[in-house]
């Protein structure tokens, strides 16, 4: 215990591991309040398809660097990442409010088109697999101090639009007819809330990769809204979760190699399930015995709990 | 409830509500609604029927502006839906149809009553709006469910909580999309009176339904719609011609033409 004390106390006296540390918090606590939006809306897979985009994006930023000679080279990538981002985003919101199956298949083409694109692209750029595998997966044992800041302003951004504008982008996400019918900017809402998403995917990259930052953005919710029945506390929830998880996994990889992306992700999945397991075990059987199977039914017949004592007797 | 909304704060009755001149929709080639003229007046009950497909829900959502018109026009309070921002949405109160399963995220019944308080323009919630919502909730008999979660209510409560939603705006004008579908008989007769209330208080109601049985007792007119256009508009139909007949309609939509009983009874009962 005193060995893993010593070596926390040494990793934390190291300006960069207390940059990853940190980038992890601020990560952890804004991803959930978009995610949150996004399961509302039955689109927890947005941030995932952003994800994609945004990899072309970073590529196209990585391109524009490479032929600027801009120093370092990869100046422009994040840039081109949240550009790429917010098309997609917005993409992806018009396209699955249109239709439904040729909209489906547009959406994968954009998914697919904006990975293979990015590799391509990376390569063209005179990228290494290195810097590939920093992209879709995650390098936030390397947070240098700009990037800190942009992580920084984006989840303040992120923290204002989603938390400042909860009741009305509550109100859209939950009920999008009734919302139109009282005169709410709806198509302004959805906009900001796939501009937000954008922003979280750009933010996130740094911490788990492309390909797992819809994972930061769901899992808290997706644990949250086991617990709570309140929209107000699975946001709250989500976003405590979203920290504790992202600090934690990378403590775990501060003491065993492993890629701290990963771990976070397989430890927000692990959570998950145990949550999933317990409220399975536990709660349902209270509820079958008290739950009144036809709550708008009058009873015909009331008893007092000492009659159902004595029928029980 | 009823009384923080004095009726004489009301539009004069016989003022024009809502107004369609030759509105059609379209989708793609197929035409959704054809040419539909209506006029519905300050403190009237209006049923819109029809069979699944002849527009009824089309008409109120084109009405709401939810969908755009493809020709012609829909006026609220003398107002084009098309000006968006113009339209004084705030006296109205939507009861759109019940979605079968509620989002995953859950929200609390008062939470999602509170939607209906947001202000439009400073999009936030006034001080006060709680316990309006509160009172909206306890006005449709919920009060106790008021911190449960919406997924954990029974299907007519949920309804109820979408009226709720609707009341807690203190509307001139009340829109309900098939209130009645997949709620039981005590609620179905408890939303009836409810709406009874609010109509005698000088409420304009327009409600899309399958067919007019339960409620009959508050409608005073009828506008029945078949593919896309108005095929009656006048006295309700008699609760068993309506059953018979839109269901008849139902089954045999394919069958083009065709009228059923019912509708001739309608149309022999407005001519003059």
């Amino acid at each position: 215990m005193n060995a893993w004390w010593e070596l926390m106390s040494t990793a934390l006296s190291s300006p960069l591991l207390q940059r990853s540390l940190l980038t992890a918090l601020v990560v952890g606590v804004s991803a959930p309040v978009v995610g949150t939006y996004l399961v509302q809306r039955r689109l927890s897979l947005l941030g995932d398809g952003v994800g994609h985009v945004a990899l072309t994006g970073v590529a196209m930023g990585w391109l524009v660097g490479a032929r600027t000679h801009a120093e370092p080279n990869d100046a422009y990538a994040v840039l081109g990442a949240v550009v790429a981002a917010v098309i997609g985003a917005i993409l992806i919101d018009v396209v699955s409010a249109r239709g439904r199956t040729s909209g489906d298949v547009a959406l994968a083409l954009l998914f697919y088109g904006g990975i293979a694109g990015g590799v391509v692209l990376i390569g063209v750029a005179g990228g290494t697999n290195a810097n590939l595998m920093g992209y879709l997966f995650g390098s936030l044992a390397t947070v240098s101090p700009s990037e800190l800041v942009t992580t920084m302003v984006g989840a303040a951004v992120i923290l204002v639009v989603g938390l400042g504008g909860r009741t009305v982008l509550f109100a859209v996400s939950q009920d999008e007819e009734f919302a139109r019918s009282a005169g709410l900017p709806v198509r302004v809402v959805n906009l900001a809330i796939a501009v937000v998403a954008a922003l979280t995917v750009t933010i996130a990259m740094r911490v788990v990769g492309l390909l797992l930052v819809s994972a930061l953005m769901i899992v808290p919710v997706a644990i949250a809204q086991q617990l709570t029945s309140s929209f107000r506390r699975t946001m709250t929830l989500a976003m405590g979760l979203g920290a504790l998880l992202c600090v934690g996994g990378l403590l775990i990889t501060f003491t065993q190699p492993l890629a701290p992306g990963a771990t976070i992700v397989v430890l927000a999945v692990t959570v998950y399930a145990g949550v999933a397991i317990v409220r399975t075990v536990v709660r349902p059987r209270r509820r079958h015995q008290h739950a009144d199977p036809h709550p708008d039914v009058p009873d015909d017949v009331s008893l007092s709990e000492q009659e159902v004592g004595q029928c029980n007797a | 409830m009823n009384a923080s909304n004095p009726a004489a704060a009301r539009p004069a009755p016989g003022t024009p509500v809502i107004q369609a001149e030759h509105l059609s929709v379209a989708y793609d080639s197929a035409r959704v609604l054809s040419d539909v003229d209506l006029t519905i007046r300050s403190g009237e009950a209006v049923a819109l029927l029809g069979a699944n497909g002849s527009g009824k829900s089309t008409l109120m959502r084109t009405l709401l502006g939810i969908i755009p018109a493809t020709a012609g026009q829909a006026r609220i309070f003398g107002t084009p839906v098309s000006k968006g921002r113009a339209v004084p949405w705030e006296r109205i109160g939507y009861v759109p149809q019940r979605v079968a399963a509620p989002s995953g995220v859950p929200a609390t019944a008062v939470e999602v009553v509170l939607t209906g308080l947001l202000n439009r323009r400073t999009l936030r919630l006034h001080r006060g709006a709680r316990p309006r919502a509160l009172a909206a909730l306890e006005a449709v008999d919920l009060a106790g469910k008021a911190h449960t979660a919406l997924q954990h209510l029974s299907g007519g409560q949920q309804q109820r909580v979408a009226i709720a939603r609707a009341l807690v705006r203190q509307p001139d004008l009340l829109l309900l999309d098939e209130p009645m579908a997949g709620v039981d008989t005590p609620t179905q007769n408890t939303l009836v009176e409810l709406l009874s209330q609010l109509h005698h208080d000088g409420m304009t109601i327009v409600v899309v339904l399958h067919e007019v049985a339960g409620m009959s007792a508050i409608l005073q007119r009828a506008v029945v719609l078949r593919h896309g256009r108005i095929v009656h508009d006048g006295a309700p139909p008699l609760a068993a011609d309506a059953h018979a007949g839109l269901g008849h309609q139902h089954l045999h939509a394919d069958h083009g033409e065709e009228q059923t009983l019912a509708e001739e009874h309608l149309m022999q009962r407005s001519l003059p």
